[in-house]
């Protein structure tokens, strides 16, 4: 069987799809990717789809799962690379990708990962009125 | 419909009998009913070339307009149909360039007045009414050809996508947006995204004349789309008579960013980027 590959880049984990889903691969790469967050404790996973021709209901759960899934481990996904072809088909078919952060490359992608993160990590510090002091 | 060798070689008689005498005859009918639009000596030109276009035809034996021996005079009638088309000539003035043909051979058919007069005009006026037909169906052909590429020009011209700054393009559309327009320009606003790497994307619609259900749908379509691929859009040149109409007709646009004026936009999504605009200091007088 298939699998698709991770790839740790810093503090995020790239999925690029290059084959069509089918039902066991999707559900293979769902749980390498959860064990893969939990093993290296990355905080950001970015779907790349350039290569995917068509965008169809089932492959649309598919991200929405795995999004779902790396959200309760604290990670952040991003789906990336989506052709204008596939935009306007999702469009048409009145499917919208819920709960998914989309960007136009995997570069825009990383720095949308890394201002969210940005955003958490102040956030937790302006939360925390310790977190400076504690800090040498 | 055709002639036989019989009567097509009376023809090229007739025809190449009288040749000056026909063409000037044919000219000077064609010169009244196009008044002055074309010059006279491009007339007698077009006039000699189908002169002898037919002669020659009819030289060589049974004159059929769809045979292989024919070629010429389809050529001849063409090239007439296609430029008087192009000069933007009416039909029947176009035919009529064609039909002429029949006067200037009554009046030959009457003069020489053979014992068969009667039947050669009536299969000579049959040939004529052929090629005039011809004429009329190239010269529809040609136009329809024009008025494709015209609205293909259209489609082309009216839909430019421009970068505005760093990151941010813009699309000014002008005129109706109708179904194959707005295909068009989300296509090409959604492959300059991609090709350019654009977060932002400014749809300015100052130039559409009226925003209905349909048009505000198409529009929304881009912005959803965009968004899928992960770019943001703006909606700006809303202009007061078109607010009310948004309102008046319930149409939402939700938690799309509309704004006023082309700067508007760019000043909002500048800000969104995080680029400052400093506005410049009034310069004191020392």
């Amino acid at each position: 069987m298939e699998r698709v590959p991770i790839l740790k880049i810093g503090d995020i984990l790239l999925v690029s799809i290059q084959l069509d889903m089918s039902d066991q691969t999707a559900v293979q790469l769902q749980e390498d990717l959860a064990e893969r967050i939990v093993d290296t404790g990355c905080h950001g996973v970015i779907i790349d789809i350039t290569a995917l021709d068509i965008v169809d209901s089932f492959v649309g759960r598919m991200l929405s799962t795995i999004a779902s899934i790396s959200k309760v481990l604290d990670a952040e996904t991003v789906v990336v690379g989506m052709r204008p072809a596939v935009a306007i088909t999702l469009v048409e078919l009145g499917l919208s990708l819920n709960g998914i952060r989309t960007a136009l490359n995997v570069e825009r992608g990383m720095e949308l990962i890394a201002a969210a993160r940005a955003d958490e990590l102040d956030y937790q510090l302006d939360d925390d009125p310790d977190a400076e002091t504690a800090t040498p | 419909m055709a002639l036989n060798a019989e009567e097509s070689g009376r023809l090229a008689a007739l025809l190449g009998g009288h040749a000056e005498q026909v063409t000037a005859r044919w000219t000077e009918i064609v010169t009244g009913s196009l008044r002055g639009r074309l010059s006279q000596a491009e007339l007698r030109r077009q006039v000699q070339d189908l002169h002898s276009a037919i002669a020659t035809t009819a030289g060589q034996g049974v004159v059929d307009l769809s045979a292989e021996s024919s070629g010429e005079l389809r050529a001849a009638l063409t090239e007439l149909s296609r430029g008087r088309a192009r000069q933007g000539f009416s039909a029947s003035e176009t035919t009529i360039s064609i039909f002429a043909l029949k006067d200037v051979l009554a009046e030959l058919v009457q003069k020489d007045g053979g014992t068969n007069a009667l039947h050669d005009y009536i299969a000579f006026s049959k040939l004529v009414d052929e090629l005039g037909l011809f004429t009329f169906e190239s010269f529809v052909r040609t136009r329809e050809s024009l008025i494709a590429d015209q609205a293909e020009q259209l489609l082309e011209l009216s839909t430019p996508v421009v970068k505005l700054w760093e990151g941010v393009v813009a699309v000014p559309l002008v005129g109706t947006l109708d179904s194959a327009r707005a295909q068009v320009v989300m296509e090409r606003l959604l492959q300059t995204l991609v090709d350019t790497g654009s977060p932002y994307a400014i749809i300015d619609i100052t130039g559409v004349p009226a925003v209905d259900t349909q048009v505000a749908q198409h529009i929304l379509k881009t912005v959803v789309a965009a968004r899928l691929m992960g770019a943001d859009c703006i909606i700006s040149g809303i202009r007061p008579q078109i607010a009310q109409t948004i309102v008046a007709l319930g149409i939402e646009f939700g938690d799309i960013a509309t704004k006023a004026s082309l700067a508007d936009a760019l000043r909002h999504v500048l800000r969104l980027t995080g680029v400052e605009t400093a506005r410049r200091q009034p310069r004191r007088d020392v």
